[in-house]
């Protein structure tokens, strides 16, 4: 959540703001504050209604750089490092640097010249396009999976063991069946997708099943419920929870694997361009790869915790 | 004397634990005719609600014969409604839509939705929540969410009532009322009623006979009291009656007398 008030809020801005906040808060009280913010606002006549907005919007100026100061902080640490340790030279860019190519890169984001050579926009949207795909049908099978595994100790005692053997398999180890089968990359591409993120919303809505609380099934028994009706107002609400961890836990692993597995199978996408980047020995490229791979894998999952939010019944 | 509805014959209950198998009831008979009001008491942890649950068919006795009109209760079912000692309210659920839902299971077969709707906010107004009407669990009192219970047993006209400690959490004007709103119901549908109440002005005021239990482990019936009192009972008129301070008596020596020693 922070992060993304960060990107929303210019530090520049942020910081002219809290050295006010600061002077207001030294001088509580005292005549000469009011005057300057008098000053500022220029109407004099109505100085008491407007010292009192004035308070109420220090107030919340005061919460805002309490919750973003902090990671702003930790931001400027992490670019101030990373300039020692390039200032000796050496391979890897200087935050300047890296920014001057940024800013180059992101004014075309979207320009085609040729297959292999197409902007930033385009490579990020053709691998969330694939992400999309194969975590789209993972869910697809996960999720009915899940509750199959969960409602009938049966099916979970058989696939279990399969499930425990499969799930730690890297993602590369699935390309070339991928390959192998479809014969293309791309259609290998998103099978690795599928499989590597299909574990987590299996496993999670399996024990989200099994965790309802049997005060509930109570209630359906007694009620004599149907299956049916069993479904949509015990089993599913009472899951989605579980469900929508999985979900995210798979979203984040698809995003994981994308690069790996563009890297290897080429075409457009991020993970490619990386891989093109480095051939083309662009290193400050792949830094700027490497910060966008991390903000797009930050955004999916921040949707997703508001979709959880949304639906979740304790804060509705 | 009238039809037995439920015949409970040398029913016993274990279950199995982490340290072995741990006997909760051993050797219960107990019949309970129609239209009969039980309340079943005994110290915390002995048993009553196992029997309850025994009674609802939400478990199967380990050992003995459970009937509900001659038949082997098989499993739970909507005309054995259940008031849950923890409310089981479903919290995705507004109270409207918790008594809704037990209000379409029983009736839709013969009624349209308008109808349904109507039982629903009948059955909610009995225990004075048209206010609640459309708020979610979490959003109301644990008193609130026990007379939410209570509505959605009551809405179903079950033939057999029962109930775990159902006015357990409510101030004792509102216990009240709903005490004398529960004993109209039962005397306008003739329904049976089995009560776990830990209260025992409560059961004598309610019921026709007492059920006490002994204390745990391995607890049985130890003393059934009949409660000889006319109907309709008037709570005010009762404090002054004989009868009602005997049975009250009786049931204090069993409880603090004879059980809490065999405790000791
Ligand atoms: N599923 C279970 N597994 C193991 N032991 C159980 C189980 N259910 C109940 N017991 C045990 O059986 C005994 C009786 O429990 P029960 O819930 O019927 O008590 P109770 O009389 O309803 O108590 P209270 O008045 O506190 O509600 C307790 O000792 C309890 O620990
Ligand atoms: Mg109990």
């Amino acid at each position: 959540m922070t992060a993304a008030v960060i990107a929303s809020r210019p530090g520049a801005g942020v910081e002219i703001e809290t050295v006010r906040v600061a002077g207001g808060r030294n001088e509580t009280g005292s005549e000469a504050s009011v005057t300057v913010v008098e000053q500022k606002v220029e109407k004099v006549e109505k100085a008491e209604v407007e010292t009192e907005r004035n308070g109420r919007f220090g107030e919340w100026l005061q919460a805002l750089s309490r919750a973003v100061l902090p990671p702003v902080i930790g931001l400027a640490l992490l670019i101030g490092i990373w300039h020692l340790a390039t200032l000796n030279g050496g391979g890897i860019p200087s935050p300047g640097k890296t920014w001057q190519a940024a800013v180059v890169l992101f004014s075309d984001p979207f320009y085609i010249d040729g297959p292999n050579d197409q902007g930033i926009g385009w490579n990020v949207l053709a691998s969330l396009e694939r992400v999309g795909i194969g975590f789209g049908i993972a869910a697809l099978v996960g999720i009915p999976a899940g509750f199959l595994l969960g409602r009938f100790a049966v099916l979970s005692q058989m696939l279990n063991p399969i499930i425990s053997l499969l799930r730690p398999v890297s993602p590369l180890a699935w390309l070339p069946i991928g390959l192998l089968v479809f014969q293309r990359a791309d259609p290998a591409a998103t099978w690795t997708i599928f499989i590597c993120s299909i574990w987590p919303m299996i496993l999670n809505t399996a024990q989200g099943v099994t965790r309802v609380p049997q005060d509930y099934l109570n209630v359906a028994r007694v009620l004599n419920l149907s299956e049916w009706k069993i479904f949509t107002k015990i089993l599913f609400p009472a899951v989605l929870p579980y469900m929508l961890t999985g979900i995210r836990l798979s979203i984040g692993t698809a995003w994981l694997v994308i690069v790996a597995a563009e890297m290897l199978t080429g075409g457009v996408g991020i993970g490619f361009w990386v891989w093109d980047e480095w051939n083309n020995l662009k290193v400050e490229h792949i830094i700027i790869a490497i910060f966008v791979i991390g903000i797009v894998g930050l955004v999916l999952e921040q949707i997703l915790m508001l979709i959880a939010r949304r639906f979740s019944y304790e804060t509705r | 004397m009238t039809k037995k509805i439920v015949q409970i014959e040398n029913v016993g209950q274990s279950f199995d634990t982490k340290k072995g198998k741990f006997v909760a009831l051993r050797d219960v008979h107990l019949d309970i005719h129609e239209g009969e009001s039980i309340a079943l008491i005994g110290h915390s942890g002995c048993g009553k609600s196992t029997l309850l649950n025994l009674i609802a068919g939400l478990t199967r006795p380990t050992s003995g014969v459970m009937l509900c009109d001659g038949r082997e209760i098989a499993g739970p079912g909507p005309e054995r409604a259940v008031v849950f000692q923890n409310h089981s309210l479903l919290p995705w659920l507004t109270c409207f839509d918790n008594v809704f839902l037990a209000v379409e299971r029983v009736f839709s077969a013969k009624e349209g939705k308008a109808k349904l709707k109507q039982r629903t906010h009948e059955a909610l107004e009995l225990v004075g929540l048209t206010h609640a009407e459309n708020k979610y669990p979490h959003e109301i009192s644990g008193g609130m969410k026990q007379r939410v219970g209570i509505a959605r047993a009551l809405s179903m006209q079950p033939r057999i009532l029962l109930m775990d400690e159902p006015f357990g959490a409510l101030d004792a004007l509102t216990r009240a009322n709903l005490q004398d709103e529960l004993m109209k119901i039962l005397a306008a549908t003739k329904a049976t009623m089995v009560m776990v109440t830990h209260d025992v002005d409560e059961a004598v005021l309610l019921s026709d006979r007492v059920v006490m239990l002994t204390n745990g482990p391995a607890a049985t019936i130890g003393e059934i009291l009949e409660v000889k009192i006319d109907r309709p009972r008037d709570r005010l008129a009762l404090a002054h009656d004989a009868h009602f301070g005997d049975c009250r008596a009786a049931i204090m020596e069993f409880l603090y007398h004879k059980q809490l020693k065999r405790a000791a």
